[in-house]
């Protein structure tokens, strides 16, 4: 909310600097975003009388003028039209700065030297909705009496400064002049200075021989308030109000529709202005809207009803949406004579709703939504009453409107000192508690220790929130720090859980991959470009009922598109090699259940100088480090995102943990990766079940090992975890490890054929092996590998 | 004798000085020590020697060798290390030349933030609880008192699966399902993913992250929480870090606040990082609403508690000078590395 400080200074004493003040303010709960004067960018131009037009030598469209700035006489040439001698006009002098950073400085024009600018209102950033009876096109001319040399920002009041508080939503009072000023003299030790209203009422006859006003629906709308005006002059405001309605971020209109908008922005209550002559019946009668009824609005758009909105209708046809904005049929124009004055409380999620269907949130709306004081309505009114007087802009006419049904007691809550002292951890003196309060239009009553709620105040409910008052005027950083001493000792420790999952990210880490973090939704479309069935599980998705584009509208069940769309980026941006891994969540539908399955699930994406044997080297070394034995790959050519040749499952105890693999071409051109690229994905909730922390120690070996190296032919179709199979199955006690050196194929093998080495340990727990067992057991082994898979001794 | 002892003494002492290689200490050792040679030659001698005579001979003969031997030694030694010097030289290596390269993973700035978040809190006796993204309303809303009708309810605001089913907007939540399955003392925090209904920009993701904090016991104070911050926003920034509250409104705490750092950047004394102001709002935090606790089953006339939570995103962009948000989630490499 934008304030002039000028506006707040009319009921409070305000003598701090500015830089003080919001600092004060923001300190007190009432946050200053920033203060500036709007027209600071206008420095040196002055106000100037021209005592002299004559012709230019040279041009004929421009003219040579002496003018009067007080100190001294200056030669201004101009193309300006509407200036003739005698004039006051704002004139830029010399070096001088207008907005939007326009400097002005002296020159020739066409080889007549001048020294400065007369200045139109757009020049001074101003619009004829400021001054009426400027020129829109022209020199703005000042009134005749204007003193000369005169700070132009001094003579049209545009010094003021403005502050723009942001205000909280448990706070509608704030959003007032009144609100603001009342925090204010509480924060400054000032004191509240409360309106005071006298009303002439000069008008004729009463207010019921000119309208009758029903109020059909009770729930959304509490009260409403009415009063009239006859005998009404529209014309613009006066100046002090215009300026003060623009540095609110106002725009004047006519002396109706300003005051309205003024008293909105004074008390906080949202008001309207109905053309009498307009409202059929003289009748209003507050209603929701008929299906589908049609309501033309100020804004000149035609809009459609429905039931859930509230309406203000006259004997005929919506002339309202209440809390939102006014039908154009009833507006206040220049032939307007006589109006009616609204002021009214409409419950606040209802106009809320109503102007979110419309998509038309005002700065009446803004107001009504966060809930109002059903009791600032009439206040409001007759402040609008007394500036129409004031402003002699018509006859207020005797005699209120206000239906209501019942307005809502104060509040009475428990005062409660020695609790608030205990929450707090201070001890503030009930007297200063009493004061804070008090001068927030608190009533405590010590006898009954019990505090009545200003009806402004709907925020306020219990203790803790008078706790809040009080301390936020106590001050927030006069809590002394404390740090739960003497209480019950926590333990602070990770889980199980919490502790695997950085394993897995500190062995990741450790073999050289880049962290990535992802986001969890994505589009329908990425399982097509993932070749996925339409039958694929995967497709099961939790869906966005508002999501913020197709891209965003799933959560995702698989976490591969988002890790080929990390290294397409990288990729395409000429990085040669790179790995990633994710920790992250997929989402799994649950039949029959409201929330999903959050499956934490291990990514690992490589491109560029790797291979299939790369990801499954680091799948390797992951469950090694979780003690993971007895996992085994198997060849998945049946996963359509994948290379059908160089997919494998991850296999422990017969049940799958993982993928990895090539991915398919098609799928990387449809990603824009590189072809190579490899992707893993492993099921972390698994991993948490295979886990093995325990470790033990096995004594070192006191015999020696024995090696020996053979190479065998086998098919090319025979994979290695058959060919270690049969030699671990037959190797009996003594071998100890089989590792495989080298794989060759060529000539010398055939066609076909492939030649595989492996390195055999063999050792005893108790002798030195003599050459003799280890041959034997070798044979065994040779013996077994012709027999179950064809291999020849090479 | 004891002549050509002395004789033979100095022929080693002055050929020991011209050796030149390995070979040529050899052939002096052998010359005059060796079965031939001619230090035993002259020992042979001995037998014709006087019984006075031999014990003195025998003597000199021993000093003799044990110097031919020392000298021999002294020369092997000389020539080794000459050796190994023009080894060395020949091996000298140009230091300058780059390291080999190892492959290493980063932690993703994000991570960064959470562990050291997490390890501050571990330290005082926090436990960290997580909960799930895919959250009922009533969870993420209505039992922290932000009641149907409330603008922070809005679709504008909040992703929907159902109408009672949504994305959580915040950790808050996962509080919520700890106070109702554990009897106080409770101290948490949870870190987390949050998703909020903001289009993609430099300061705005619709998935962030959020780390927030609980206490619940008898007696626990806003001083309380006053002061753990304190803890933290020296663990975090610095020994000199100073913090501020300011008053503001959370449905789910009263009273609540705003807190600041003093600027890590500039101690306070205004610069680009705190926009001249010298403070930095990094936290949310406040004393848990008495409605809250109710809602949970814990009774607020035993037990209050205090609640803080702070954006991970907000705290990794200005802890590393990162300017723009969408970095996070682009993982490019060339950023990744400088973490």
């Amino acid at each position: 909310m934008k304030v002039p400080i000028s506006w707040l200074a009319d009921y409070v004493e305000i003598k701090e600097n500015i830089k003080k003040y919001s600092d004060m303010m923001t300190m007190s709960g009432s946050k200053v975003e920033g203060y500036e004067n709007p027209f600071h960018e206008i420095t040196n131009v002055v106000t100037g009388k021209i005592t002299e037009v004559t012709t230019h030598p040279d041009a004929d469209k421009l003219i040579v003028t002496k003018v009067d700035v007080k100190t001294e006489i200056i030669q201004i040439v101009t193309g300006a039209k509407n200036v003739s001698k005698g004039d006051i006009i704002p004139i830029a002098l010399h070096n001088s700065t207008l907005p939007n950073g326009v400097i002005i400085t002296k020159g020739q024009l066409r080889g007549v030297e001048s020294n400065g600018m007369m200045c139109s209102i757009q020049e001074l950033n101003l619009t004829v909705n400021d001054f009426p009876l400027a020129s829109e096109d022209g020199i703005f001319i000042l009134p005749e009496n204007t003193p000369l040399g005169i700070d132009i920002k001094e003579v049209l009041g545009l010094d003021d400064t403005v502050v723009e508080f942001e205000i909280t939503s448990n706070r509608p009072d704030c959003l007032s002049i009144i609100g603001l000023a009342r925090e204010s003299a509480v924060t400054l030790g000032k004191k509240f200075k409360l309106p005071s209203i006298s009303l002439k009422e000069n008008g004729n006859g009463s207010v019921s021989d000119f309208i009758k006003v029903t109020i059909e629906d009770y729930e959304l709308c509490k009260r409403y308030a009415g009063k009239v005006i006859t005998d009404v002059t529209i014309k613009e405001s006066p100046l002090w109000m215009r300026k003060r309605l623009r540095d609110a971020g106002v725009r004047p209109i006519n002396n109706i529709v300003d005051i309205t908008n003024y008293v909105m922005l004074e008390y906080g209550q949202p008001m309207h202005a109905f053309d009498l002559d307009y409202l059929q019946e003289k009748h209003i009668i507050i209603r929701r809207a008929k299906e589908d009824e049609i309501i033309h609005t100020l804004d000149d758009q035609k809009r459609t009803l429905n039931s859930r909105n509230l309406i203000i209708a006259d004997g005929d046809k919506a002339i309202a949406v209440a809390g939102v904005m006014g039908g154009a049929n009833s507006e206040v124009n220049n032939d307007t004579t006589s109006i009616l004055f609204e002021s009214a409380n409409f419950d606040g999620v209802s106009v809320r709703l109503t102007a979110k269907q419309l998509g038309l949130r005002t700065e009446s709306s803004s107001r009504f939504e966060k809930g109002l004081d059903p009791y600032n309505a009439e206040s409001a009114l007759l402040r609008a009453c007394e500036l129409v007087e004031q402003l002699g802009a018509g006859k207020v006419v005797p005699g209120i409107i206000d239906c209501y049904k019942e307005l809502p007691d104060k509040k009475i809550v428990p005062f409660r000192p020695k609790k608030m002292n205990e929450f707090l951890g201070t001890s503030i003196d009930d007297k200063t508690m009493v004061d804070i309060l008090t001068s927030l239009e608190f009533e405590v009553n010590m006898e009954k220790m019990e505090i009545a709620v200003p009806t402004f105040r709907s925020d306020v409910e219990a203790w803790a929130d008078i706790s809040e008052e009080v301390v936020r005027f106590y001050g927030y950083n006069n809590i002394k720090a404390s740090l739960q001493s003497g209480n019950r000792a926590t333990q602070g420790i990770k889980t199980y859980e919490q502790r695997i999952r950085d394993t897995i990210r500190d062995t990741m880490l450790s073999m050289g991959l880049m962290e990535i973090y992802t986001y969890s939704f994505t589009s329908r479309k990425v399982f097509d470009k993932l070749l996925l069935p339409t039958d694929s599980p995967l497709r099961k998705t939790v869906v966005i009922t508002n999501p913020l584009g197709e891209d965003f509208s799933i959560m995702r069940t698989t976490t591969i598109p988002e890790m080929l769309q990390v290294i397409s980026h990288n990729y395409n941006r000429r990085i040669s090699k790179a790995s990633f891994f994710e920790t992250s969540h997929t989402y799994h539908p649950i039949e029959g259940e409201k929330l999903p399955n959050e499956k934490n699930v291990l990514t690992i994406g490589l491109y560029g100088d790797s291979d299939f044997y790369s990801i499954k080297g680091m799948v390797k070394t992951l469950v090694e480090i979780l003690g993971i034995n007895n996992v085994r790959y198997t060849l998945d050519n049946d996963n359509p995102s994948y290379h059908p040749g160089r997919c494998a499952h991850v296999i422990v105890n017969e049940e799958i943990i993982g993928t990895i693999g090539e991915i398919h071409p098609d799928v990387a051109n449809n990603f824009e990766t590189p072809k190579r690229s490899y992707i893993g994905e492993l099921d972390i909730d698994k991993l948490y079940k295979l886990t093995n922390v325990l470790k033990s120690y096995n004594g070192l070996p006191k015999y020696p090992e024995v090696d020996r190296d053979l190479a065998m032919v086998v098919d090319e179709t025979v994979v290695t975890y058959d060919i270690e199979q049969v030699i671990k199955s037959s190797g009996g006690d003594l071998l100890q490890y089989v590792t495989l050196f080298d794989v060759y194929r060529g000539e010398q093998v055939g066609e076909n054929k492939k030649s595989m080495a492996y390195s055999l340990s063999f050792r005893a727990d108790d002798r030195t092996l003599t050459d003799d067992e280890v041959n034997k057991a070798v044979a065994e082994i040779l013996l077994k590998l012709d027999s179950e898979l064809g291999a020849i001794l090479r | 004798m004891k002549q050509q002892l002395q004789n033979i003494l100095h022929q080693v002492t002055k050929q020991a000085k011209d050796v030149k290689s390995l070979q040529d200490i050899e052939k002096l050792r052998v010359k005059f020590l060796g079965k031939k040679g001619e230090l035993t030659g002259v020992l042979r001698g001995m037998g014709a020697l006087s019984k006075e005579e031999r014990p003195i001979i025998g003597k000199l003969a021993n000093e003799v060798r044990e110097s031919i031997e020392t000298l021999i030694k002294q020369a092997n030694e000389k020539l080794l290390s000459i050796e190994k010097n023009i080894q060395f030289k020949k091996e000298k290596l140009d230091v300058t030349m780059p390291g080999k390269t190892y492959e290493i993973g980063k932690k993703h700035p994000l991570t960064l933030v959470i562990e050291e978040v997490e390890n501050v809190f571990l330290g005082l006796g926090y436990q960290i609880a997580e909960g799930p993204e895919i959250e009922l309303v009533h969870y993420n809303f209505e039992a922290l008192n932000i009641h149907e009708g409330h603008p922070a309810r809005d679709e504008q605001d909040t992703f929907y699966i159902q109408p009672d089913v949504l994305l959580r907007t915040q950790t808050s939540p996962v509080q919520i399902r700890v106070m109702e399955n554990t009897q106080p003392p409770i101290k948490i925090i949870c870190p987390g993913r949050v998703y909020r209904s903001d289009a993609v920009d430099a300061t705005h993701s619709p998935v962030f992250h959020q780390i927030e904090g609980l206490v619940v016991d008898k007696g626990i104070t806003m001083g309380d929480l006053r002061g753990t911050l304190e803890v933290f926003a020296k663990s975090m920034f610095g020994e000199n870090t100073n913090i501020r509250f300011r008053p503001h409104h959370f449905p789910f705490t009263e009273p609540s606040a705003e807190v600041d750092v003093s600027c890590w950047n500039c101690n306070g004394e205004g610069c680009k990082v705190c926009k001249g102001e010298g403070w930095v709002e990094i936290l949310g935090a406040g004393m848990v609403h008495p409605k809250v606790l109710r809602n949970c089953g814990i009774d607020p006339e035993i037990y209050s508690g205090f609640a803080f939570g702070l954006g991970v995103e907000r705290t990794a962009m200005g802890r590393f000078g990162i300017d723009d948000l969408r970095l996070l989630y682009e993982n490019d490499v060339r950023f990744l590395q400088q973490f």
